[in-house]
């Protein structure tokens, strides 16, 4: 046992500086080389100053605002430091409920607006930090957002392709848009220079 | 399921199968006995470290001084990942002065990364200093993953040795899976990761105006914590305003790439690989998915040239698909077809181009439904526990598959190195059951497998089963047990349920909803972990002693061989066979239940 104890020990102190140590540091160092922006954060930038990161979303209830998923963080949506799902079981009447509500908050900020609500703008997101949704989601307040901006739908059309990704390499993952980038996007656009102001 | 979701699931397989070859011929060659190009190109590091830990590379230990080796290294990285936690407020590298951590909570840790559970009963960014995270957290993540694999090679000498004394040198297993295989492999997984934007970095959380102000309602408390009431006795209170966000950072990349490779799962940040900071895109996803399944697989290929006939490592790997592929498909299917709860309201959950449609509570959007259900199957089958969904809001029979892949114990691939020595341990049990059948001794790679090997594996097979039933019936009659629950029925039976599974499986990951960070929960999962982790791997250690020790039997007419088709579906139908009569009962009662209920609109 005691000869044991001499390797135990000092090869505990000797693989904690290697893989404890030695091997965060090299990694900090290499990606801060080769991706500063990703190991960084990802963060979006307005006159030289973080206002968000593309990677993290946030809460939007204006109804001139693309609004993301619900988020179940605490205590208020999309606060980055607490990621959380909302935990409902399936069979939870609170998950039913909360969709219902959902629906009847999309539905008041867009009134006449019958169409079915996609499922991922009534279900919380796994993180309360997801930055996209479905362009089906976002097709749904596609006509909202230009409504209140004054906005052409073409134009809003258009905003949310450019923000829109596809699958991955054609095959992984979902197509998305990022809520985030698409909203500071339309508040970016001149007002003066919109067209059709009065056309609805 | 959508054709896309088959795409995807198809693409994971193939692209893991192209790597088994490789990835197993390597680690073939890091734990030859005989030095070749890849022990050469290390060798001036190792016997450095051999030096200076007074370590003679040379030793070949028997099996009871290899365990003893085996555990007293890992109760004494337990402890200081303990001790680190307990004193993380007066160490550098907290830019956000977090506290100690309590005692419970703290044990309750170091032993779940110390066993390779990596359960995690508190939340990442709001409780562990970065100090903590790298110098306990991350380093065991290592550790515990190396020591499987040590177990693991030293088992599979054990069937490979004739006549022998001895089953290899711990330390110079345990170095050199932690040198030559992890942290290479994580080295290159976390720039991949950092790529798709996941951070890495020292710096302190960072502060940034939101685009839109909004406000949350909280209650007003007094000095002593109690809300106050106004004069006619409601609860006062106020409105928040929300102007910024706190993005958090850290050093995340390279812990998650262990995380991943070593089978640990435990998460840099509270939602785990849900969070973007995470888990950023369906392409780092992937990576995260094939590192989960990289060592386990390729293991079984290593286990094929060690025993030195190749075609064993194949049919293990066939056995592990054959049970892997069906259940993952038919989580996919169950998520697919979405929540039955949300069908009469006004919702859209169809499929289409434009969405993934399904059940996405719980989900991220760029997941969709295949990316999340793959990982979910991926996850419990090997024993990480990472999670890119919120397990709990999968639909009933989308969250059975899971909690039954832990309960199958934790050998369809499995951890790192302990789910192929599980696995081992059943297939003694099937070689066993055909000899019954015949009315033969029974044997397995040339070793007579007598009453010492059936005790050994039938000890590692029912450990984790007994753990589970037990432990379970113990929670759901304590108050301090079923004070966790979040949700009602059925579904909270599940919350317990698929705990006590986790834990007695050494995988990780939870039914998030159970509030399991109070004294009660801490103890009970932490004696799970320690028990499914520790004496399962010495029995297996006795049983690879007693293995070397005998001579090889040649192959007769009368002998089973055990790299056929036939080998395959018996060895698969011994694991559900034991997983189904162990477990039906006590699912019947969760996910089952819950999953009729939920048809019929309840």
């Amino acid at each position: 046992m005691s000869k044991l104890l001499r390797p135990s020990l000092v090869l505990l102190l000797v693989l904690t500086a290697v893989t404890g140590v030695l091997y965060p540091l090299a990694v900090t160092g290499l990606a801060q080389l080769i991706f500063p922006r990703q190991a960084n954060g990802s963060l979006v930038e307005k006159d030289g100053k973080p206002v968000g990161s593309a990677l993290i979303g946030q809460a939007f209830t204006e109804p001139k605002y693309f609004w993301g998923r619900p988020s179940a963080t605490a205590p208020n949506a999309y606060n980055a430091g607490a990621s959380s799902g909302s935990n409902l079981g399936p069979t939870n009447p609170a998950l039913a409920e909360a969709a219902r509500q959902r629906i009847v908050a999309l539905r008041r900020a867009d009134p006449g607006n019958e169409a079915p609500v996609p499922v991922d703008l009534v279900t919380a997101s796994g993180s309360g930090l997801d930055p996209q949704i479905s362009p089906a989601a976002a097709q749904y307040q596609a006509a909202r957002v230009a409504r209140a901006r004054g906005l052409d739908m073409a134009q809003v059309r258009a905003l949310v392709a450019r923000y829109t990704s596809g699958r991955q390499f054609g095959v992984l993952g979902e197509p998305r848009v990022n809520v985030l980038q698409l909203n500071l996007a339309l508040d970016a656009m001149p007002a003066g220079s919109v067209p059709g102001r009065d056309a609805r | 399921m959508t054709a896309n979701d088959i795409l995807q699931v198809g693409l994971f397989l193939a692209v893991l199968l192209l790597l088994v070859k490789p990835v197993g011929n390597y680690m073939a060659l890091v734990f030859a006995d005989a030095p070749n190009r890849v022990t050469r190109f290390g060798g001036r590091a190792e016997r450095g470290i051999y030096r200076l830990c007074g370590i003679r590379p040379d030793e070949d230990m028997g099996w009871k001084r290899y365990a003893l080796a085996m555990l007293l290294f890992n109760v004494l990285g337990l402890l200081a990942v303990y001790l680190l936690q307990r004193v993380q407020q007066w160490l550098p590298l907290n830019p956000q002065h977090f506290a100690a951590v309590s005692p419970d909570s703290a044990m309750n840790t170091a032993i779940s990364f110390a066993s390779n559970t990596n359960w995690q009963g508190y939340g990442g960014e709001s409780t562990m200093s970065y100090l903590t995270q790298m110098l306990g957290l991350a380093v065991q993540n290592f550790l515990s993953a190396a020591t499987g694999i040590a177990v693991l090679v030293a088992v599979v000498r054990g069937f490979a040795r004739r006549g022998a004394k001895a089953i290899g040198n711990f330390w110079v297993d345990l170095t050199r899976s932690t040198l030559y295989v992890l942290v290479p492999l994580s080295l290159l997984m976390s720039l991949l990761l950092v790529s798709q934007g996941v951070v890495q970095n020292f710096k302190p959380y960072v502060d940034v105006p939101v685009a839109q102000a909004t406000s949350y309602t909280e209650t007003v408390k007094d000095a002593a914590g109690h809300p106050q009431k106004d004069a006619a006795g409601h609860e006062m209170t106020r409105d928040v305003p929300v102007v910024t966000q706190t993005l958090p950072m850290g050093p995340a990349a390279s812990q998650i790439a262990i995380k991943h490779l070593g089978t640990n799962g435990g998460g840099f940040f509270n939602a785990n690989s849900a969070h973007p900071y995470e888990n950023p895109t369906p392409f780092s996803n992937f990576i995260e998915m094939l590192a989960i399944f990289l060592i386990p697989a390729g293991l079984c290929y290593t286990f094929g040239r060690m025993v030195g006939d190749r075609r064993q490592g194949w049919a293990i790997l066939a056995t592990m698909l054959l049970i892997f592929v069906p259940l993952t498909l038919g989580l996919v299917a169950a998520e697919q077809a979405g929540n039955p709860a949300l069908h009469g309201l006004a919702v859209d959950a169809h499929a289409s181009a434009l969405q993934a449609g399904g059940n996405m509570e719980g989900k991220e959007t760029r997941f969709g439904i295949a990316s999340s259900g793959l990982f979910a199957a991926i996850t419990t089958a090997a024993s990480c526990g990472a999670v890119n969904a919120m397990h709990d809001s999968l639909t009933p029979l989308g969250g059975l598959v899971p909690m039954w892949l832990m309960q199958l114990g934790e050998v369809v691939f499995g951890g790192v190195g302990s789910g192929l020595y599980g696995m081992l341990a059943f297939a003694v049990v099937a070689v066993f059951i055909a000899g019954l059948m015949v009315g033969r001794t029974p044997e397995y790679l040339g070793k007579k497998i007598e009453a010492h090997e059936m005790k050994m594996a039938s000890l590692a097979v029912l450990l984790p089963c007994a753990l589970v039933v037990i432990c379970t019936a113990v929670a759901v009659l304590l108050p301090a047990g079923v004070a966790g629950v979040a949700n009602p029925g059925a579904h909270g039976f599940s919350e317990i349920l698929y705990a006590v599974s986790s834990a007695s499986n050494n995988n990780g990951s939870a039914f998030g909803g159970l509030s399991a960070n109070t004294p009660f929960w801490n103890v009970l999962l932490g004696l799970c972990m320690f028990l499914a982790r520790f004496p399962l791997a010495i029995a297996m250690l006795a049983m690879a002693g007693s293995l070397a020790a005998k001579r090889h039997v040649p192959e007769s007419a009368g002998t089973l061989p055990t790299h056929t088709p036939l080998f395959v579906a018996l060895l698969a139908c011994v694991v559900i066979v034991v997983g189904a009569l162990t477990f039906l009962p006590a699912l019947a009662l969760g996910p089952i239940v819950e999953s009729l209920l939920s048809a019929t609109g309840h």
